[in-house]
């Protein structure tokens, strides 16, 4: 029995948002709904990344949607946290895979690129011909990125790369690699390069055996004296700094993104403890237990909403800062996994199964709570922020 | 082809209904969506327009929230709109409903109007063939498909029992389209961008006042169905209770 999601607005939320933000809400819903709610669990269990969305995703306006021209739709940031919102409804893994050709391959191209990589990718990257992935995290070096160990050697006219990156999103599927490497000749500094995937000496393969995430591609980079010419260094990219910019970017479309999920598992819970009946014919919604478990989940759900608008709005005014958006991820990532869990609860062993999304938001939102600074690393980050002191 | 598509804002079919407090319609405070129908003419005009050019007009009455109508369509590919703005929209019959379109497009030489088969809430099916008398236009109606040709057009109709019709019409018509014609189109993200600077002409009620006049048309009550369940014991020897059951199931549940 699957129940159609019907959107979750405790204290008239949808007040907070103009015509235009909830018609891009409801268009993203629908789009979700129509094309990928049907597959996804078939995805899921097969470990496959639905390709064939790319296109349709792409003809929305769904990659780098809140950049502006380059065929791009110029969104604000409120807008592009409720496409956010509404795929991760959907997916995580596919939010994922949009999150990363968004906001880890265009914005650093569009942010920290020359005139010319601009014009060669971005309109590639909106019309999903090419597909990009991230290269930060080493095997040895997840929340300390500034520890890696891949170097870029500059000789003549060209850079050689070495090194390997981990759990990259989208590794073996992308046209075009967004490395960073430390370059030797300046000093070990931290800088971005664009590496085509079809270079010699560049090689993905698929991480297997993932318990998460698993309609998206997750794959290891390995580069071996991967030659490319000198034009490929993103111009205005200097030090950590410019990756973690676009790490900002991803994880405030992660904390929109997990308050989708924590809506699914907690619409999905809701209507089915009032179809399902135990004790004297009631539904299981009558007994405390139920209730106390969906009143926590809709408390969070509605906090989370409020706090994830508001850095939004401070966002689209330009004066979000990293800690404002940790502290989004960290909490909007926390009460979905915990909204995931509750909602299971409710379904007891029903909630096992893949007729409903539970588990999959569960097992899904694990990584979700790694990824783009773990929930601790967040804690961290706030913490510098009101102390003043660093505790990395 | 200029195309006109009347559409309407309609409590969304999934959402939970609550009466108003008189009983005659549900209250305010639900979610809208675009009446399916109208969705299917918009697209129909949308994919006439990228056939043989054009233009493609979007209009609706109802309250500011109606609006959202509009927005959408434009946002699909709609060239402009029209709004009948006032809370009285609501309230109207079809036959108001098509003088007030009537009056507000005067000035408007359209080739073809649209509207959907009938509104998912009041399902009356009447403005589309009512506003077609009004203007002295031909119509037709649950209209499957169109195809342009030099004398006009000539549309298929859906019959009942699996039939189909075909009508050879001319300019100017209006058409009533059913659902399921053509694969709706998604709003995309530029569209919706776009949307915004797409004009859309506001009418007041008492620009069309003139032409309306009291409802002939209206809701008494509305109720939710009662369901009711009793159990009643049949008794007596075998032969008599055999006959008193072929008299209810016959007589009262009328199934025989």
């Amino acid at each position: 029995m699957s129940l159609k999601f019907r959107g979750v607005d405790f204290i008239g939320f949808d007040a907070l948002l103009t015509d235009d933000e909830l018609l891009v809400r409801d268009t993203s819903r629908k789009f979700i709904e129509d094309n990928l709610i049907p597959i996804i669990e078939e995805c899921n269990r097969a470990g496959r990344f639905p390709r064939e969305l790319v296109k349709p995703m792409a003809d929305l306006g769904f990659f780098g949607a809140s950049l502006k021209g380059y065929g791009c739709a110029g969104m604000s940031n409120v807008e592009y946290g409720l496409v956010m919102q509404e795929m991760e409804r959907g997916d995580s893994g596919v939010r994922s895979f949009v999150s990363v050709q968004s906001a880890l391959v265009m914005y650093p191209i569009y942010a920290f690129g020359s005139d010319e990589q601009k014009q060669t990718w971005l309109p590639a990257l909106q019309s999903g011909e090419k597909l990009g992935c991230f290269g930060l995290t080493e095997p040895d070096f997840g929340s300390n990125p500034g520890g890696m160990r891949t170097r870029a050697r500059k000789v003549g006219k060209e850079y050689v790369l070495n090194g390997e990156k981990m759990w990259i999103t989208s590794g073996s599927i992308a046209n075009v690699a967004v490395i960073w490497a430390k370059v030797e000749d300046e000093d070990n500094k931290i800088r971005g390069f664009l590496v085509e995937t079809d270079r010699p000496g560049f090689k993905a393969e698929d991480i297997h055996g993932k318990w998460s995430l698993r309609a998206s591609v997750t794959s290891g980079l390995s580069m071996q004296d991967v030659h490319i010419p000198e034009s490929n260094l993103l111009p205005k990219s200097g030090g950590l700094k410019s990756p973690l910019m676009c790490l900002n970017q991803a994880r405030y479309g992660i904390a929109w993104g997990a308050l989708g999920a924590a809506m699914s598992c907690y619409d999905c819970a809701l209507q089915y403890s009032i179809l399902r009946k135990q004790f004297h014919d009631k539904p299981i919604a009558s007994h405390q237990l139920v209730q106390e478990k969906l009143t926590w989940m809709i408390n969070e759900i509605t906090k989370a909403q409020l706090l994830v608008l508001q850095v939004g709005r401070l966002k689209d005014k330009d004066k979000a800062g990293a800690q404002h958006i940790s502290m989004a991820k960290r909490n909007n990532v926390w009460m979905a996994l915990e909204c995931a869990r509750k909602s299971r609860d409710i379904l007891g062993a029903n909630g096992v199964a893949d007729e409903y999304p539970l588990m999959r938001h569960m097992m899904n939102l694990e990584s979700v709570k790694t990824y783009e600074g773990t929930h601790d690393i967040h804690t961290l980050i706030i913490g510098q922020s009101v102390t003043g002191i660093d505790a990395f | 082809m200029k195309i006109l598509v009347c559409m309407k804002q309609v409590p969304q079919k999934d959402a939970p209904l609550k009466l108003n407090e008189s009983g005659t319609w549900i209250r305010e405070d639900v979610s809208y969506e675009v009446n399916e129908p109208d969705a299917y003419a918009l697209e129909e005009a949308l994919r006439q327009k990228e056939k043989h050019g054009g233009e493609v007009v979007v209009i609706t009455s109802g309250p500011a929230r109606s609006q959202q109508v509009l927005r959408e369509a434009l946002a699909k590919g709609a060239d402009r709109a029209i709004h009948l703005e006032d809370n009285a929209f609501v309230g109207l019959d079809a036959l108001n409903t098509a003088r007030a379109f009537a009056a507000a497009v005067k000035e408007e030489q359209f080739d073809l109007i649209f509207t959907g088969l009938q509104s998912d809430d009041y399902g009356y099916a009447q403005t589309g063939v009512v506003l077609a008398e009004l203007l002295g236009w031909p119509h037709a109606t649950i209209i499957m498909h169109i195809e342009k040709n030099d004398a006009g057009i000539r549309v298929k109709r859906e019959l009942e029992a699996g039939f189909f019709q075909f009508v050879d019409m001319p300019l100017p018509a209006v058409l009533t389209i059913q659902s399921g014609i053509n694969k709706l189109r998604y709003a995309t993200l530029i569209g919706i961008k776009q949307a915004k600077n797409k004009p859309l002409r506001k009418v007041a009620m008492a620009d069309v006042q003139s032409a309306l006049s009291t409802n002939l048309q209206k809701i008494e009550r509305l109720y939710v169905p009662q369901k009711t369940k009793q159990t009643q014991f049949l008794e007596g020897p075998a032969a008599e209770i055999a006959k008193k059951l072929v008299d209810k199931l016959r007589n009262e549940v009328r199934v025989l």
